[in-house]
């Protein structure tokens, strides 16, 4: 184990999920942390404070969510990759100003670990309630990043891979973790820094008299001036033109929202991970994130032993949905089973996505505790038939 | 690929998921198997009941919860009235003797019995149990090595208490090697 220079925590540790999303973090080039305590995702901050004053970053335990957001807007704009952790009812109060920083192309990564709910619901128990708030919970139409980590590892180098899209789109990027894997412990190994790879945010090649922040490059995204680079920045929530000024008019916010969304929809491909498991000769396919991807594994097992040819979709990225991939498995495949944590959102979304081309079988439940494999394994042999 | 479910069980205060983490961590970290804990505990944090629970392969994780234990380690009475029947006859249950009377519950798993606590106390600090029961553990299972067991409570426990840790952890062990003898179980 070696603490070294960019504070990546190189080593093989026995770790829990909240901890190894601090660390991924951190390996990121995470330097500010603005938070407010909330069981399951409590420990997140907990190992910030310790670990960002040793690699001289910024720990703030804010009066509250809200606060908390825009402190973690407000680092970005000064500089510095920012991050903050919540759960359910907090996530709530977070909406409006992960708006803020969908509006005003901030970077940062807000970390939502699952709890029940609805409202404070169950602290201590997992759940999956919050995927369709992650996609529109804040007001407006906008395209949005949310990835989903399935074990201590996985959220490790997600938090990474967060950090990484959201520099690279310019966007808040929402991590949609859940209590089982928050408060999961694993093994958990950490790559020398040189391994580590990191993105930064585009800065402006211009002079300053030619800059116009939200001027956009051949992506859909505009280099970044930060609050002390020497260039001029305006950031407001209201409809801007491309020097960043207030433009309330039906062009502008043509041009502005299509913009927003083009730049995540447009590049999709480049966004969308997907961990696929037995689906060559799959006919029938289990579509499950987090952890209930893990627990899906079992009964995928079971039914394969008794001779049903399933495999596994892993939605590493919820956000941007997969429909692509949904299509070409959809003339594939007899049906899709949709076990998660609640009682039926991502399945909306296959149906959405494949039609009438194959069948849609929902597995909802509110969350509490996880899936009993039997019940996935027995909406699989139902799908088989 | 032998897969090994392990519930730690105790109440609020006796390091029972500390002692679940120094297990797990024997098993990834020194004896390079696959190790998963996960734990659950009421909202008061002395007192009241909780579990830590381990699966333990030789292969991959995927399912990260217990089907049905086969190594139970009671340290409460409550844990063993809750968890003793769900370990069938070739599964091992092991209680504090001190804390536990294990004939208020029907069983079918046999059980060992090591006075944890009692010993801890002659140690010079209960607070030590369920190091002692660990070394327990290591030497009446083989569901982690003992040198895997002992690397991972002496890299854990606090500098100033490592004397301390590595007599209560040797005490456990040397006691379940006298039990393998006359019972000849492991």
């Amino acid at each position: 184990m070696s603490n070294n220079g960019k504070g990546v925590l190189t080593g093989e540790f026995f770790m829990e999920g909240d901890v190894a999303c601090a660390e991924g973090a951190i390996a990121a080039g995470c330097r500010f942390f603005a938070g407010y305590p909330i069981t399951p995702a409590t420990e997140i901050a907990e190992r910030m404070a310790r670990r960002l004053p040793q690699v001289g970053g910024v720990f703030i335990q804010m009066e509250d969510e809200m606060a908390s957001m825009a402190a973690v807007l407000g680092a970005s704009w000064g500089g510095a990759k920012s991050m903050t952790a919540t759960s359910g009812p907090g996530f709530s109060l977070m909406m409006e100003n992960l708006g803020l920083g969908i509006m005003t192309e901030t970077p940062c990564v807000l970390v939502n670990v699952q709890r029940g709910g609805p409202s404070t619901g169950l602290p201590t128990a997992v759940g999956q309630g919050d995927v369709m708030q992650a996609r529109w919970g804040s007001h407006g139409h906008y395209e949005i990043i949310a990835l989903s980590p399935s074990s201590p590892q996985e959220f490790f180098d997600l938090t990474i891979t967060a950090f990484n899209l959201s520099e690279t789109y310019r966007v808040p990027v929402v991590i949609l973790a859940d209590e089982a894997v928050g408060h999961m412990t694993e093994r958990v190994v950490i790559p020398p820094p040189e391994q580590v790879h990191t993105v930064d945010r585009r800065k402006p090649t211009v002079p300053p008299d030619e800059y116009l922040p939200y001027k956009a490059e051949g992506d859909g995204v505009p280099p970044m001036a930060v609050a002390g680079d020497g260039y001029h920045i305006h950031v407001t929530g209201l409809t801007h033109d491309e020097r960043g000024y207030p433009a309330m008019n039906a062009e502008a916010q043509d041009r502005l929202i299509r913009r927003l969304v083009a730049k995540i929809r447009d590049n999709a491909d480049d966004i969308i991970i997907l961990t696929e498991r037995d689906l060559d000769d799959a006919e029938v396919v289990v579509i499950a994130y987090g952890i209930t991807a893990r627990v899906s594994m079992l009964p995928i097992e079971m039914a394969r032993r008794e001779g049903i040819r399933v495999g596994l979709l892993k939605l590493v990225t919820v956000w941007p949905f997969p429909e692509k991939r949904l299509i070409e498995l959809a003339g594939q495949v007899k049906a899709f089973v949709v076990p998660e944590l609640n009682m039926g959102q991502i399945a909306l979304e296959v149906q959405r996505v494949v039609g009438s081309r194959a069948r849609t079988i929902p597995v909802p439940h509110p969350g509490g505790t996880v899936h009993d494999p039997k019940v996935i394994l027995e909406a699989i042999r139902s799908a088989a038939q | 690929m032998a897969r090994n479910e392990v519930c730690i069980s105790g109440f609020g205060g006796q390091g029972i998921i500390l002692a679940g983490h120094i297990m797990g961590e024997a098993a990834s970290k020194f004896d390079k198997k696959s190790a998963v804990l996960t734990k659950s505990y009421g909202p008061e944090s002395r007192g009241g009941a909780c579990a830590a629970r381990l699966v333990i392969s030789d292969s991959d994780v995927h399912y990260p919860y217990l089907t049905q234990p086969n190594l139970l380690v009671a340290m409460s009475q409550e844990a063993y009235d809750k968890y003793a029947s769900k370990v069938p006859a070739d599964g091992l249950i092991i209680i504090d003797e001190t804390l536990v009377d294990p004939e208020a519950v029907p069983h079918r798993a046999p059980v060992l019995r090591m006075p944890a606590t009692k010993v801890a106390e002659e140690l010079g600090n209960r607070i030590v149990a369920n190091v002692v029961m660990l070394g327990f553990v290591a030497g009446a299972t083989d569901v982690v090595s003992a040198e895997a067991m002992r690397k991972a409570v002496l890299e854990t426990v606090p500098k100033k208490a490592l004397e301390l840790n590595r007599k209560a952890f040797d005490t456990g062990l040397e006691y379940a090697k006298k039990v393998v003898e006359i019972t000849g179980s492991r």
